[in-house]
């Protein structure tokens, strides 16, 4: 018998059933972790669909906070903050992260390439107080007071290096065929970059904003110290003032941006903290609507990109 | 290049033991191999031969890889993939229920086309088999891992550097690590699937060398698509080809002295002539 | 008049297109919007560099230095960071320590032995954890998590772990009857990073060419050797990417962390007390900051937070490359 046989056979049949034991446990044990692991997921929202939704009703909608001690009242504050805030990060963050993603895409090896690259790691890795700070110093010191421009700033830069990373990757799935056949027509770079390109990956880059729009929706930390929030904030209310003394549209959009502005997760992280039973459950309220908000966004992001790849596959 | 031929679903003209030296060491009887619904082997009847180097040809895509990694169930990593008849080691069906497939795989080695040595050092390479097997002294392991890398004939090129990665190696190198980590678990049959065919002109005629000096303890079983090979290097020759149904068949099945020039079948004696193929 | 068809006809990024109408304009604004993006990176370093000033000058590296006895002190102008930086950099390391195993068990299931169908679901509510949004976590933190899990098992390390030498100082004390905790935090932490980690290492192990797990398995290994003996190894500098991204993004986690570590600058080195991280004295205190001097103390906190996530980032990236660059490209079998 040779050597190698020798040496096996001392516990061939033992070691031979340890292994697969070994196999099959740690085999079991991945999938385990991976329940285990959900588990959280499934806690979470469903404590927030029954704690929150206990506590929902038309008039959390539609009524502004109430002082402390009474009940009632809403969030309207919080949700039009919140929409105000997240539509300037929008405006604020898609244009330029579009544009800066086109020269990603298109020239991935200049040395600005190369640098931009860099500098949207860096910024997505940056933490989102950090970002709160820099909008502080940036636009609330000159300023000279918080106000809901500066909060969606603060978030525009949250969104952008997901926006810029996003278009990048999906300009570049563009088959190169489209392009040449563009420019092999005589249209201009610029021309075929709006009209063919962008078109072409329009549905993997509304994808990724809304995915960033989510994400930055939920953020606290950087409107702790740009927006600071605000009970009193009443779009409509601004509005009639506004109308009543005959104050020019840009005032009125002006004014409506430039004060201090509530937002969701300000009020949620300011009830979850008070003594008080009614404002608690008014946060788990809140919770169920933020999550409510970026369940929805995220499963119609997943459907969409199904929905599209499985009608380019013809 | 390959062609299909229009082929006739007749009975193969070929037996399926030749008679003569050794027992069969590895016997194929009736097998067929599918992909989900799709056959991709009909009708495999072959006997390796103990000690000897058997080689399968054939034009591409005609299924001789499907077929060599039946012989070690590697084919059972293909999801959907399903074996019906019996390949037997041995006299023993390694398909029968309950086998222990962890140790045909020992028994059946194993070496693929592309080398593939692991990022480890080249001795690690070689120990990486024995170790599963419970492994443990070094002098056990180093004497192991010079026998092997001495049958592989690369001990002179790399005895001074053993811990040096295996990725370090020239591509011909690398082939013969791979083929010292096949041999280090003391296998009785070599698997090579077109082991040379992404290696240079004078790597694959070391390697062909080294598989005259490897008959001498293991059976071998090649697939090749290069038919030269296949004459200079095997004592016995299967032929395959794709029938209209896209499933693979054995054409014939002889000492490579026949098929290469007394060939029984007609289109056997095509390929070999380079007809087509 | 425009050119002929043929000479339009371009190879990346030659000269002639550039003059074409409209073409320059174009490419103009794209450089300067790329240019912008580059400027807002260093603005956000040079801008916390700057407003910082007048801490590092008052007080130099003692700001960050280790002390038994540190001072945060407003009314005084005293300050010292080190509560901060040690509960950030203890909340975080715990945090890895338990997401790894868990990120990567993920990791190797998903990418090596989920049945396919199973596979797309399953990677989507991985992520969905990483969706929730931080504030969230904290209020399920504070009301859910830490009253029914994070005190009993607190109370449990510290009766068992609290006892042993050395390793107790890590768990003495009795846990506060709210949980809330270093503990707590990193437990948080734990369950907001796994995304994170399980999804840059399944990446890695989908990069892992097949022939790896081929020349494995034709050895006679099982797939529990060959994940652990081979692919691991293998991926290794990916992982280690994977586990730097995670680590980082628990460095800046703000709002849950605050909700449920009990923001007190006392507390020794036991993960059983309450602590305090760097992200936490910063979104506490700011809004209501007093002096200059108060301000620029914390905006100095923010720039180490910025430095520290900065590094890791840079490392983290080069890694996540180097997988890249050494593996061959080829088709997974």
């Amino acid at each position: 018998m040779s050597h190698f046989a020798e040496l096996m056979d001392r516990n061939r049949v033992s070691r031979g059933r340890q292994r697969k034991v070994a196999n099959a446990t740690m085999l079991s044990l991945t999938g385990l972790v991976t329940a285990l692991a959900l588990i959280p997921l499934f806690w979470i929202i469903g404590y927030v669909l029954i704690r929150g939704g206990k506590n929902i009703n038309l008039d959390f909608f539609i009524h502004l906070p109430r002082p402390l001690g009474m009940t009632g009242g809403g969030v309207l504050s919080a949700i039009e903050g919140t929409l105000v805030v997240t539509f300037l990060a929008a405006l604020f963050a898609i244009p330029p992260g579009v544009l800066a993603a086109f020269y990603a895409a298109r020239y991935p090896n200049t040395p600005l390439g190369v640098v931009l690259r860099f500098s949207t790691d860096v910024l997505s890795g940056v933490p989102s107080i950090v970002v709160g700070l820099f909008a502080y110093s940036a636009i609330v010191v000159p300023m000279g007071h918080y106000s809901g421009l500066a909060g969606g700033a603060a978030l525009a830069v949250i969104m952008l290096p997901t926006i810029i990373r996003t278009t990048e990757e999906m300009l570049k799935l563009v088959p190169a065929t489209l392009r040449e056949a563009s420019l092999g027509l005589g249209a201009p770079e610029w021309k075929t970059s709006l009209s063919v390109l962008f078109p072409a990956a329009s549905s993997g880059i509304v994808t990724g904003f809304l995915l960033a729009l989510a994400r930055a929706a939920g953020e606290t930390a950087p409107l702790l110290m740009t927006t600071l929030g605000n009970e009193r904030f009443d779009i409509g209310q601004i509005f009639r003032a506004g109308v009543q003394g005959h104050k020019s549209v840009f005032t009125i959009l002006w004014s409506i941006v430039n004060q201090p502005v509530d937002s969701l997760p300000l009020a949620l992280w300011k009830y979850a903290q008070q003594p008080y039973p009614e404002r608690v459950q008014q946060a788990w309220a809140v919770a169920l609507v933020l999550m409510l908000f970026v369940l929805i966004v995220n499963i119609s992001a997943r459907v969409w990109i199904q929905n599209r790849s499985r009608r380019m596959k013809g | 290049m390959d062609m299909e031929m229009k082929m006739e679903i007749s009975e193969s003209v070929y037996k399926p033991i030749v008679e003569g030296d050794g027992q069969a060491k590895v016997d194929v009887k009736n097998l067929a191999v599918y992909y989900s619904k799709f056959r991709a082997l009909a009708d495999i009847n072959l006997s390796v031969h103990e000690q000897k180097i058997t080689a399968i040809i054939g034009p591409s895509g005609c299924g001789k890889s499907t077929l060599l990694r039946s012989f070690n169930r590697m084919n059972d990593l293909t999801p959907g993939c399903r074996v019906q008849g019996a390949i037997s080691l041995d006299g023993e069906d390694i398909y029968a229920p309950g086998v222990d497939v962890v140790d045909i795989r020992r028994r059946v080695g194993m070496v693929f086309q592309r080398p593939n040595p692991f990022p480890k050092s080249i001795y690690g390479n070689v120990a990486y088999g024995p170790r599963l097997y419970g492994i443990r002294r070094k002098s056990d392991l180093d004497e192991i891992v010079e026998k092997s890398i001495r049958q592989a004939a690369l001990w002179d090129e790399v005895k001074d550097k053993l811990h040096q990665s295996g990725l370090s190696l020239s591509g011909g190198q690398q082939q013969r690590l791979c083929i010292a980590r096949a041999l280090a678990v003391e296998p009785e049959v070599v698997l090579m699937d077109e082991p040379a065919s992404a290696l240079d002109p004078i790597s694959t005629l070391r390697i062909e060398e080294l598989m005259q000096d490897l008959k001498k303890e293991y059976t071998i079983i090649i697939v090749t698509h290069n038919m030269q090979q296949a004459a200079r290097v095997s004592d016995y020759t299967a032929m395959m080809m794709i029938d209209d149904q896209r499933a693979g068949r054995m054409i014939e099945y002889d000492r490579t002295n026949t098929i290469f020039t007394r060939p029984k079948d007609k289109r056997t004696e095509d390929y070999v002539t380079g007809r087509f193929g | 008049m425009q050119k002929s068809k043929f000479s339009s006809r371009s190879r990346s990024g030659s000269l002639p297109r550039l003059f074409q109408h409209g073409d320059r304009p174009w490419r103009g604004v794209i450089i300067l919007i790329s240019g912008l993006v580059i400027i807002l990176m260093l603005s956000i370093g040079g801008m916390l560099w700057v407003k910082s000033g007048g801490a590092r000058s008052a007080f130099g590296w003692s700001f960050l230095a280790p002390t038994a006895n540190p001072n945060w002190d407003p009314v005084n102008n005293n300050f010292q960071a080190w509560p901060f930086l040690f509960g950030t950099l203890l909340t975080s390391l715990f945090a890895i320590l338990f997401a790894l195993p868990i990120g990567l068990g993920i990791a190797i299931f998903l990418a090596e032995l989920c049945p396919a169908w199973l596979r797309t679901p399953l990677t989507w509510l991985v992520e969905l954890l990483a969706a929730i949004p931080s504030v969230v976590y904290g209020l399920w933190g504070i009301f859910i998590f830490l009253p029914q899990v994070v005190a009993p098992i607190g109370a449990f390390l510290g009766d068992t772990l609290g006892k042993v030498p050395l390793l107790g100082s890590l768990f003495t004390g009795p846990i506060p009857a709210s949980g809330a905790s270093r503990l707590a935090a990193s437990l948080v932490l734990t369950i907001m990073i796994i995304p994170t980690i399980a999804a840059v290492s399944r990446d890695v192990f989908l990069a892992i060419p097949g022939s790896q797990r081929e020349a494995a398995k034709a050895l006679g290994a099982t797939e529990w050797e060959t994940i652990w003996q081979v692919l691991i190894p293998y991926g290794r500098s990916g992982i280690l990417g994977a586990v730097i991204l995670g680590l980082g993004r628990a460095l800046g986690e703000t709002m849950a962390v605050t909700m449920v570590i009990g923001n007190s600058i006392q507390g020794g080195v036991s993960l059983l007390q309450p602590g305090y991280t760097m992200a936490s004295i910063i979104a506490n205190e700011f809004a209501e900051a007093v002096s200059g001097l108060h301000t620029d103390s914390l905006i100095e906190i923010g720039l180490v937070l910025f430095i520290i996530t900065l590094l890791l980032n840079i490392v983290a990236r080069f890694l996540v490359w180097q997988v890249a660059r050494q593996t061959p490209q080829e088709v997974r079998v």
